[in-house]
């Protein structure tokens, strides 16, 4: 092959070439390897139970050469719009960027605050900007983990299901354990008397009971980093989904628990009867009212979410989980208790996550452990990798495209998840660090100045 | 009113790992608002000595204990991790800058602050209402910082990332960031280590002004002599985790021991290269 020398200055696109198609070789070579059984040859049952293969190498070879190609024009795409080298925009176009930028938060929130109104006809876009909503909710409340304490947390939608279980069987059967009634009447609760309030009291108790979880996983994890980290919170994550499954009595196991009550106006249920909403503020009953309010509350309860984050992190227990993800030695040097940092941090994550699961479970009326898979724990994590660890904004966009994205492609079937994949390779090519990748100072004396992703560190677990 | 007792009294303390003994039988006071250096050649277990004093290890035999000016008594070996730094009141820096890099110079001293201000912000519940008290408290903290920052020259640098400061600037960032933990013992841990000469005189100057306008006992490792035999009030030299001297600058430079280990000769040839010299 003739490869031509390498240019002496090397940042021209057109030097390295060698390299390139070295590289690009190398991901063939890897891509043969890999596909040589999985798409060359093809195995099958015969009628009788016997192996039946035949030979696919046109196929193969079609790969191949499609990684190959891929390899180079990704690496082409890095070299002329990557992350290193890039074209420096003039001064007024960066200003006028920075101030979008600014914009940009208070504009998403008007447009949120509007949405129900924009779309109030479109049922199927109402129902999407609730579950995009949710996962904004999702992703900040991991955020408090992963972003700013850094620890890896990969079980994250344990919490949610805790959450969502919790105010299932409490607004359902009271205190779940029916012997402890008989024996014990004057303690009994039974939360079906609260009627319509039923939601607004149990949404708070299934946030302390997430929370409760979430330092019952902290205890046995505060010693581990990293990798080992994210492995126990993952199998964390699975323990309660199996337990959910298998715990037949309480759960009702892979037949979830139907007739969830539904959330009502502080009181005031979402009915076509006399005393239902619409009646009360006299309009005619539309089902889509109920769809507004969901999106309403949800909005408030990410909202929430979002102000305490912003206020913590600005908190002397904000500052010392982000001094924990930068040395967590030097922490301790200075007097911090790490257990009960680390421990606060995992508390507080996972009470928004319980609270997000309330309102899913209100929101559907049906729970079941299909709900909780984890996919789901990938994807929050996703979300917020994805928007920039630590970054509230980051993590809101990282949402709306990820759960938008996904519906938007909802017309390609089967090849959905390739282009999410190459969509999300782009992006870390392009933004390794995520969307919004530096970090703001908590407190300064002359200038607010941002602090490049390259210095913040991700947490060593 | 000054408190006559030394600050820091060791006394027979034994670090062990495994068969390896690092710290043998090791004694030795360090006096109040005094500067006292650690020295000794590579290995010698003088960091050893610092994460035992600090909490980092737990000793496997001896007594450390540190008495506070209002004679308030704490046996450090029996107080572990950050329980040192947050009750007894020892900060330290280390070796290698241990700053968080991702957090501006400003943000790091506050970090240091950190168990003042969470009692100020009743454990954040008054910080999340911003309660007045805690925002009282939480200027006080940034006046501290502030003057810190002053102290050490980086006041114009405060809000920039402490990752992005030259090298001699985390070193003095780092010792500011100790003080601001308000320590009734400051640790030092070869401070001018990769300091050049300028750096290494404004670093004794600060040192200096910790002792005597501040009033903090200091305990330091280092290997920069010129900066040791200036600033100390008293050395103690360890070699292979035995104390082999212990004193004045001057009497310990001239003692023939120290001499022999770090010229790595043994004791009698030192004592002959000595008296050959003179």
């Amino acid at each position: 092959m003739a490869v031509p020398a390498p240019h002496p200055a090397s940042t021209e696109p057109s030097a390295g070439l060698g390299f390139i198609l070295k590289k690009a070789v190398i991901s063939a070579l890897v891509a043969l390897v890999l596909f040589f059984l999985m798409i060359g040859i093809r195995t099958e049952a015969g009628p009788s139970g016997q192996l039946i293969y035949w030979t696919r190498f046109g196929e193969l070879a079609a790969i191949v050469g499609a990684v190959f190609v891929g390899s180079i024009v990704i690496e082409l795409l890095r070299r002329w719009i990557g992350p290193v080298g890039g074209v420096e925009l003039p001064a007024s176009v960066r200003g006028g960027f920075a101030v979008l930028g600014r914009l940009l938060a208070p504009a998403l929130l008007i447009f949120a605050l509007l949405v129900p109104v924009i779309f109030y006809k479109e049922r199927y876009l109402l129902d999407l900007a609730i579950l995009v909503m949710t996962y904004v909710m999702l992703g900040w409340g991991l955020n408090i983990v992963v972003g700013l304490a850094g620890l890896l947390d990969l079980g994250y939608v344990a919490f949610y299901a805790v959450g969502a279980y919790s105010y299932a069987l409490l607004a359902q059967s009271g205190l779940p354990f029916p012997h402890f009634i008989d024996t014990y009447p004057y303690v009994a609760l039974d939360f079906q008397q609260l009627g319509p309030w039923a939601f607004w009291v149990l949404l708070p108790v299934s946030g302390l009971l997430a929370a409760l979880w979430g330092v019952i996983l902290g205890f046995p994890v505060l010693r581990l980093r990293g990798d080992y980290l994210a492995i126990v919170t993952l199998a964390f994550g699975e323990i309660i989904r199996l337990v959910i499954l298998n715990w037949q009595d309480l759960t009702g196991g892979p037949n979830g628990i139907s007739g969830i009550p539904r959330p009502t106006v502080f009181g005031i249920p979402l009915t076509p009867g006399e005393h239902g909403f619409a009646a009360m503020i006299g309009v005619p009953f539309s089902p889509t009212h109920r769809l507004v309010f969901l999106f309403y509350l949800i909005l408030a309860l990410a909202l929430i979410t979002n102000w305490v984050t912003i206020r913590l992190r600005a908190l002397p227990i904000g500052r010392a989980w982000e001094a924990m993800r930068e040395d967590e030695v030097a922490c301790r040097a200075l007097g911090i208790n790490i257990t009960t940092t680390k421990l606060s941090a995992f508390a507080i994550g996972a009470m928004f996550g319980g609270f997000a699961g309330a309102f899913f479970a209100t929101r559907q009326g049906f729970i079941s452990p299909e709900s909780f898979s984890f996919q789901e724990s990938a994807l929050v994590l996703a979300i917020v990798v994805l928007g920039g660890m630590g970054s509230q904004l980051g993590v809101a966009l990282a949402a709306i495209a990820m759960i938008g994205g996904f519906e938007l492609f909802r017309g390609l079937d089967q090849f959905r998840m390739l282009v999410f994949g190459g969509v999300m390779v782009l992006l870390m090519i392009w933004r390794p660090r995520g969307l919004i990748g530096h970090r703001a100072p908590t407190v300064f004396l002359q200038k607010r100045t941002e602090i490049s992703a390259s210095l913040v560190k991700e947490g060593h677990g | 009113m000054t408190n006559a007792a030394p600050i820091l009294a060791i006394d027979g303390l034994t670090m062990r790992f495994g068969g390896i003994v690092a710290i043998n039988e090791l004694s030795f006071t360090a006096q109040r608002r005094q500067i006292t250096a650690l020295i000794g050649p590579n290995g010698a277990g003088k960091t050893t000595v610092f994460n035992c004093i600090t909490g980092f290890y737990r000793p496997s035999g001896g007594t450390m204990t540190l008495v506070h000016d209002d004679d308030a008594t704490f046996r450090l070996d029996r107080l572990h991790d950050f329980r040192i730094c947050k009750y007894a009141k020892v900060a330290r820096t280390f070796q290698n800058i241990r700053l968080f890099p991702g957090m501006t110079a400003l943000e790091n001293l506050m970090v240091a602050q950190h168990n003042t201000l969470m009692r100020a912000s009743g454990f954040s519940l008054l910080g999340l209402l911003s309660a007045p008290s805690f925002r009282a408290a939480e200027r006080q903290a940034i006046d501290l910082a502030r003057e810190w920052l002053q102290r050490i020259g980086l006041l114009d640098r405060a809000d920039d990332a402490a990752g992005n400061l030259p090298y001699g600037d985390q070193r003095r960032l780092e010792s500011a960031r100790a003080m601001c933990a308000q320590p009734a013992l400051l640790c030092l841990d070869e401070p001018a280590a990769g300091l050049n000469a300028n750096e290494s005189a404004a670093l004794s100057d600060l040192l200096l002004s910790i002792r005597d306008d501040i009033g903090t006992s200091i305990l330091l490792i280092e290997h920069d002599m010129s900066v040791v035999m200036e600033i100390s009030d008293h050395i103690v030299v360890l070699d292979h985790g035995v104390k082999i001297a212990d004193g004045a600058p001057r009497a310990v430079r001239d003692d023939p021991k120290v001499v022999a280990a770090y010229l790595g000769a043994d004791e009698e040839d030192a004592a002959a290269v000595m008296e050959g010299g003179a």
